[in-house]
């Protein structure tokens, strides 16, 4: 079974390549279990969101 | 009519666009120097070639392509120079504070589980928010940013930056990885934690 180590791992690639069908299984299954790993992978997003938003508007952060 | 209306570009809005390149710049390079030059660069490259503009995208969006071009070949030729995959000490500190998060069996331990940061764009929203992100940013070490950053910020596919940074795959994810898991400790600690601590 996936460690929680490991679904971070794989919750991070799941930003930058497609997963293959077991992995998702796998983390699918882990993630249905797992209150911690499935905050992490809501905050993997977020980040991307954050992200995304402050290149739109690098002005957001002030100074 | 008023007379501005009569300009393409007035002298405020060219400001606004130049102010909001040398921010992006920064976020990007970290060194304030290297930021104005580049933008400066953009700009003299967004002159040269006005004709390519013809207004098929907006003006800020076609001097930010020319900048994030210009911050790329920067950035490919510093990586000639600097090993991005050797770690620093505040890298290895990183990882060390990640494994830290985990029991034997490699689980949370209970104090580091993730939380739930509830609606993304309530906290988007927030004008503090973005003051935190940004030291949260400044925070990764050098290497991890200029990777993170080139995958976030300047949205790159993960194989164009390792490719760009001569680096392979798996560093890549390490690297990435890394990047992610300091940055989303740096919020919780720092912001989405603040309004449940005890007094």
């Amino acid at each position: 079974m996936l460690s929680c180590k490991d679904a971070t791992h794989l919750l991070s690639e799941a930003q930058d390549r497609k997963l293959s069908l077991s992995e998702k299984m796998q983390l699918e299954i882990h993630l249905a279990m797992c209150k911690g790993c499935k905050n992490y992978k809501k905050q993997m997003r977020f980040l991307r969101e954050a992200c995304k938003r402050l290149a739109e508007e690098p002005g957001k952060t002030g100074e | 009519m008023k007379a501005s209306e009569g300009k393409l570009i007035d002298d405020v809005y060219l400001d606004g666009i130049r102010r909001d390149m040398i921010k992006f710049a920064h976020l990007q390079l970290r060194d304030s120097a290297q930021a104005e030059d580049v933008v400066q660069e953009a700009l003299l490259a967004a002159l040269d070639n006005a004709k390519g503009f013809a207004g098929r995208s907006t003006l800020k969006t076609w001097v930010f392509a020319i900048l994030k071009n210009k911050i790329v070949d920067l950035i490919r030729r510093q990586s000639r120079t600097i090993n991005i995959s050797a770690l620093s000490g505040e890298e290895e500190n990183m990882d060390q504070a990640f494994e830290s998060q985990f029991k034997t069996n490699a689980h949370w331990m209970p104090g580091a589980r993730p939380s739930d940061w509830g609606d993304p764009e309530e906290t988007l929203r927030q004008h503090q928010f973005w003051a935190v992100f940004d030291a949260c940013l400044k925070h990764l070490p050098e290497n991890t940013a200029r990777v993170f950053m080139m995958r976030e910020f300047l949205e790159f596919e993960t194989t164009e930056v390792c490719q760009e940074l001569s680096i392979t795959t798996s560093n890549c994810n390490v690297i990435l990885h890394r990047a992610r898991n300091g940055l989303r400790r740096c919020l919780e600690k720092s912001w989405f934690s603040a309004g449940e601590q005890p007094c």
